[in-house]
């Protein structure tokens, strides 16, 4: 990070290249930096919802003036996107087109309130028709299993996603059926780090729209279960220059929910030439160049589970290739966190109102590896 | 409607087109030129010639258009300075406009214009903000400090900014506190000796206050700071850390380092057996783990970073094995890193799974990767002995496999095992012999053939064997050559009967037909050693190895102290610390600080203490206490001056009055950064005027001489004294003294020549180069015959291991190891003379007792008397 001022000319498309000076900076603080800065820019209801190169071209002021605000001298200074949002109006349609009549500008010409405040992240005199208050709670199961099926290493990385739209300064807390899980936590700043401490409740002043409240980890093996197995069955028969390919995926513990969107995927050896397979569902893909195999599944239907079947042929003349190829599995069941995770209640204090509440669970696959 | 119209003009004429938009009376057409402007700029367009009508655009009320009128001039008022003087009045006026956002705005672009002549317009707004009733414009301003001070720091000592600097960190606003000590600490990293960050108990509970108000950032900054700092007691340590521990539940993982960091560094100062220790250990674990879920990127600084945590104090992850197995989409770079710390956590209750695994990574599709895990086995059988037969059993499997790499590398790893654990696992030989043709790469070839020729006597075919590498002898690389001749000699040795034409050829491969220097001259040592003294020949080929040891590839403890100092920052993902720039400055000069301030307190009192009796004598003399007055100061310049130089003795008087015809000749010898230099102080007691003053060594056991005449400027007037630094070589001619330090001098005026002989501390002989490294060492000292050794007793030194190392170090007496055997620290220290004679030294340290033992091993025993001493100086002052 330097002095250069003219830093809209060095990003690309996606990421940031800072003409960094890595002297004795600290390391860890710039590359969280550079991964928060695209944030604002692109993330859903900020500025731009994409970050592309045309959009950083067409709104090349708003992006200066918004990295300005982000760092000075290289400190970096304001990251969260509801205090640059107050500093520096996003651009819309319309708000371009009534600065062109008018001649105003998406500079707002006063400082926000919450940037000083004890509660930063939140701005003053938010007014909503509708208060409503909505959590996601997210998991990504990341597992590694072996051969026989045994699990290796299996670890649960959630979050609660909010996106609270409250009128006034409301004072949430939350509290879960089953807290203990939680014992490897990060919160955002907004959260009462004591209250936690002492009654594993989350307390907080919410920031207006979408955040990210908590993220977890879950990693005692016990409490990991293995929605998904894959019965697997490859063999390179070593003179032949024909192998058999064979994999079923199947519910495992699931608690009665449905495993949807599941994708198979596999880097074959460098000795399969291609691959001749029958899906009993779904679509499958082998690419001959990269080697890679891919099976767009579906749902799982407990009944009827879905298999793979068919031959491959081998590079005649070759030995039995040395590796074997590691299955990587997608999948997702909506109202459900696998870690059984549950939100016991949401109350609200502060305001008169009552607002809608709403919680939603999803579990998705990580990285999801089976060895074969 | 949007901006990237601005990017598509490329017409010829455009500036002027621009200028008549610039100078329009529409503030629209005005505002739309100055976008173009700013986007030709971006794409490194020349827009320079513009200044003057950008600037004009300058006095607007529009936010965004100032804005972007200052971009332009951040950009270009370099190239332009004498033009950029028409903006400073816009900038003193907008420091006082009623708007926070502007008069903030105004500060910041003040402090990236970096023009000289401007800086200096800029100090009157810069004090007022500073002091503004708005944080947003405090925090803003203190920022600019460090702009400023890197443009130019004397103006800024000289404006006070930096005391005003210190009071905000008392502020009222965590912001503002938060920014301070951003500003202050980079300030700071460029001058080292400023004392910048001298923090208190007081000024710790303000950063902890601000530290829980703050923003992720300005936490981190608060964060920083502390681990600079040295908290008195156990129990400061403690409080702090409890105040700490919240940020490790931060999103944030930069916060989360940091707050790692500070705790890594207080909890050496807690006891072990506290509860809170345990406490900490467990809440260290969570943090780290999660850090491991963020990008590859991040993941990769965080396990270098858990590389050094788990060095340190491997208890924290113990039972985190698992989270580092390896994924097999895992970038390579966090792959191998993972691997590592694997290795470092193996122990043997974790043993079996970390095998599984190993082996699992064997089968792999990057070969890379395979490599290290097969390495990584052997690292494991080395490390965990009692898993070593598993180990190797997981190895044999593998060569089973018949995959040429996988097979290898599993040979050279073997060869390590052997190494560790001779005569253990020789039955494996037979399988290895197996694979020899298979074997196409140069270290597995050098294994390979090691294995033969140090088993030779089991292998019932080792001739044949070395034979067939030796066909194609010129094709191989060194290494392999360099093996083969070794391993053939080892043969004849043990064979001697059959082998004698096996051996004659390769001496003659080596020697004749090589142009390899290396190899024709271990050939010919070989050669000489079979042919003069065949015993003698077997003594030295086959002596026994020392065992390896896992220790090798584990950084060096001191180092791992340091770096752990560094977490979070790119010394700690190189694993370096920060060598070049200003980083090592600061560490060097601080030390010297330290040294400094006893070496000038020292020479003031030798200084007055002699300057007194005359002052006594004579007490109608008035020019006398002035004279004192004056020495007091030179003397402190001239402790001032020994930056980084080692301990410097008071002066002492060498050449009395009354010997020399009034003149009184005191000094003492100094070594800094490389020269040795005699530092004099000449008084004329007489009442006359002395002039040409010259100076002359006899012959001396160092060949210590002047390096250049003494200079004496002026001529000497009665009662007046002169301080004067001789540079001294040591390349005069030698003679050895007795003392060996003592040293005859010979100094002439215009009066007369006077004689007279002083004994110089050795250590001022001690060169910068005398550390030793650990392998070295070793070898050394073994190698030393036990009647060098002199053991002496320093008595009444009660200093820690660290101090004295760090005493010693500053005077070139370097660690080389420590280790602490049954609560006796014990440093590994070496030092080497000016005329190459290497000295090593055992220093023993008791905790509570204050004699320490020091042995010392030299191959010229007679100067142990005289390192002692000067050991014994250094300790002691």
């Amino acid at each position: 990070m330097s002095r250069t001022t003219s830093l809209p000319k060095r990003i690309k498309i996606h990421f940031m290249f800072f003409p960094a000076i890595l002297s004795d900076s600290t390391t860890v603080l710039e590359f969280q930096f550079s991964c928060s800065i695209p944030a604002p820019l692109h993330s859903e209801n900020d500025y731009f919802g994409v970050c592309s190169e045309p959009v950083i071209k067409d709104n090349v002021v708003v992006v200066y003036e918004v990295l300005e605000e982000m760092l000075d001298n290289g400190f970096p200074l304001a990251t969260e996107s509801n205090i640059l949002k107050e500093l520096i109006k996003p651009p819309t349609i319309l708000r371009t087109v009534v600065n062109t009549i008018t001649g105003s500008t998406n500079v707002g010409d006063q400082l926000p309130t919450g940037q000083l405040s004890v509660v930063p992240w939140r701005r003053t005199g938010v007014k909503y028709t509708n208060n409503e208050a909505y959590f996601d709670v997210i998991e990504e199961i990341d597992a590694i299993i072996d051969k026989s099926g045994s699990t290796i290493t299996a670890e649960i990385q959630g979050v609660i996603d909010a996106c609270v739209k409250l009128t006034g300064m409301p004072d949430l807390t939350l509290s879960f059926m089953n807290p203990r899980l939680l014992d490897d936590v990060s919160f955002h700043p907004c959260v009462r780090f004591k209250r936690w401490e002492s009654e594993r409740i989350l307390s907080f002043i919410p920031p207006d729209g979408n955040f990210r409240l908590l993220s977890y980890h879950v990693s005692a093996q016990n409490l990991v279960a293995i929605p998904v197995y894959v019965k697997h069955n490859i063999s390179f028969r070593d003179s032949s220059s024909l192998g058999r390919f064979e994999i079923t995926v199947g519910p495992k513990q699931t608690m009665g929910k449905t495993i949807e969107g599941v994708t198979v995927t596999s880097q074959m050896p460098k000795g399969v030439l291609n691959m001749n397979l029958t899906p009993s569902q779904g679509t499958h893909t082998f690419d001959p160049v990269t080697k890679m195999l891919s099976w767009d599944v579906g749902k799982i239907n407990p009944q009827k589970l879905p298999s793979l079947k068919g031959t491959m042929s081998l590079q005649a003349g070759a030995s039995k290739p040395d590796e074997n190829p590691t299955i990587n599995l997608q999948f997702k069941i909506q109202q459900l966190a696998i870690s059984g995770l549950k939100v016991n209640r949401l109350d609200m204090y502060g305001e008169k109102y009552k607002p809608f509440k709403g919680i939603k669970y999803m579990t998705k696959a990580g990285k999801f590896q089976v060895r074969t | 409607m949007t901006d990237s119209k601005y990017f598509t003009t490329t017409k010829k004429g455009e500036i002027f087109e621009l200028k008549a938009e610039l100078n329009s009376d529409k503030k629209e057409k005005k505002k739309e030129a100055v976008k173009k402007v700013i986007a030709s700029m971006t794409v490194g367009k020349d827009v320079s010639a513009l200044f003057p009508d950008v600037v004009n655009c300058m006095q607007t009320d529009n936010l965004e258009l100032k804005k972007l009128v200052y971009l332009y001039l951040m950009n270009y008022a370099k190239s332009q300075p004498d033009m950029a003087i028409m903006a400073v009045n816009t900038f003193v006026k907008d420091c006082e406009d009623p708007n926070p956002l502007i008069r903030a705005l105004a500060v910041r672009t003040m402090g990236c214009i970096r023009v000289d002549k401007i800086t200096e317009y800029l100090c009157e707004p810069l004090r007022k903000c500073l002091k503004d009733e708005d944080p947003y414009v405090r925090k803003t301003a203190a920022v600019c400090v460090a702009k400023l001070h890197d443009i130019n720091a004397q103006l800024v000592e000289d404006q006070g900014f930096l005391d005003t600097l210190k009071d905000l960190i008392s502020d009222s606003n965590p912001m503002v506190v938060a920014n301070a000590v951003a500003a202050l600490s980079e300030i700071a990293e460029s001058h080292p000796s400023s004392n910048l960050l001298d923090l208190n108990p007081q000024s710790i509970n303000k950063l902890l206050t601000a530290l829980n108000e703050c923003t992720e950032w300005g936490q981190i900054f608060i964060l920083d700071c502390l681990a600079n700092y040295t908290p008195k007691d156990d129990r400061e340590a403690q409080s702090i850390c409890e105040r700490v521990t919240p940020r490790l539940s931060h999103a944030n993982s930069a916060v989360v380092l940091s707050a790692v960091k500070v705790l890594m560094k207080f909890m050496e100062m807690l006891s072990k057996d506290l509860d809170y220790y345990g406490t900490l250990l467990k809440k260290l674990a969570p943090p780290l783990v999660t850090l491991l879920s963020a990008e590859p990127e991040l993941q990769y600084v965080a396990l270098r970073n858990i590389n050094l945590i788990v060095q340190k104090r491997p208890e924290i992850l113990k039972h985190e094995m698992k989270v580092f197995f390896v994924k097999y989409n895992d970038p390579i770079y966090v792959k191998l890193e993972k691997l590592d710390i694997m290795i470092r956590l193996a122990s043997q209750a974790n043993i079996a799974q970390v095998l599984a695994e190993l082996k699992e990574y064997a089968t792999e599709v990057d070969v890379d990767f395979v490599r290290k895990a097969v390495r990584a086995i052997g690292r494991c059988a080395i490390k965990v002995e009692q898993s070593a037969e598993r180990c190797v059993s997981t190895l044999l499997d593998l060569i089973q496999t018949k995959v040429n790499y996988v097979v290898q590398e599993a040979i050279v790893v073997i060869k390590d095992i052997f190494r560790k654990y001779p005569n253990k696992y020789e039955s494996v030989i037979a399988t290895l012999c197996e694979n020899l043709d298979s074997l196409d790469e140069p270290e597995a070839r050098a294994a390979m053939i090691w294995i033969v020729g140090e088993y030779a006597e089991r292998i019932d075919n080792a001739d044949e064997l070395l034979e067939s590498f030796l066909e194609g002898f010129h094709d191989e690389s060194t290494q392999v050559q360099l093996q083969l001749l070794t391993a053939i000699v080892k043969l004849f040795l043990k064979k001697p009967t059959e082998t004698q034409e096996l051996v004659q050829q390769v001496l003659s491969l080596a020697t004749q037909d090589s142009d390899n220097p290396d190899l024709r001259d271990r050939g010919y040592i070989y050669w000489r050693l079979l042919s003069t003294d065949p015993v003698a020949a077997k003594e030295v080929v086959l002596a026994e190895k020392p065992l390896i040891s896992e220790e090798t590839d584990l950084i060096e403890p001191t180092l791992l102290d340091e770096l752990i100092c560094y977490i979070g920052t790119l010394a700690s993902v190189y694993h370096k610390p920060p060598m070049s720039g200003p980083p090592l400055a600061t560490s060097s000069v601080q030390m010297g600080a330290v040294d400094l301030l006893g070496g000038g307190l020292d020479s003031l009192i030798g200084g007055t203490n002699f300057v007194a009796p005359p002052t006594a004598a004579v007490p109608a003399n008035l020019g006398a206490p002035i004279g004192s007055g004056l020495n007091d100061l030179f003397d402190l310049t001239s402790g001032v001056g020994t930056l980084s130089g080692s301990y410097v003795a008071p002066k002492a008087v060498w050449l009395p009055a009354m010997k020399a015809k009034g003149l009184e000749i005191s000094g003492t010898f100094t070594r800094q950064v490389g020269s040795i230099s005699m530092d004099l102080q000449l008084t004329n007691k007489a009442l006359q005027v002395m002039t040409d003053f010259a100076i002359q060594f006899n012959r001396n056991s160092f060949g210590l001489a002047p390096a250049a005449p003494l200079q004496v400027h002026a001529p000497l007037s009665p009662n007046q004294t002169v301080e004067i630094s001789l540079p001294l070589s040591t390349v005069g001619s030698v003679m050895k003294m007795e003392p060996l330090n003592n040293l005859q001098v010979a100094v002439k005026n215009n009066i007369d020549v006077f004689y007279f002989s002083t004994l110089y501390p050795l250590h001022i002989l001690f060169v910068e180069d005398g550390k030793m490294d650990r392998q070295m060492f070793l070898a050394t000292w073994k190698d030393i015959p036990n009647e060098n050794e002199a053991q002496f007793q320093i008595r009444d030194c009660p200093l820690n291991a660290e101090a004295a190392s760090s005493k010693l170090q500053s005077s070139n007496i370097f660690t080389v190891a420590k280790r602490n055997v049954e609560g006796q620290d014990m440093l590994y220290q070496s030092l080497k003379l000016t005329n190459g004679i290497w000295v090593l030294a055992e220093l023993r340290i008791q905790p509570g007792n204050p004699s320490c033992t020091l042995s010392l091993k030299c191959r010229a025993p007679e100067v142990s008397q005289h390192v002692y001493q000067a050991y014994e100086t250094i300790l002691k002052n």
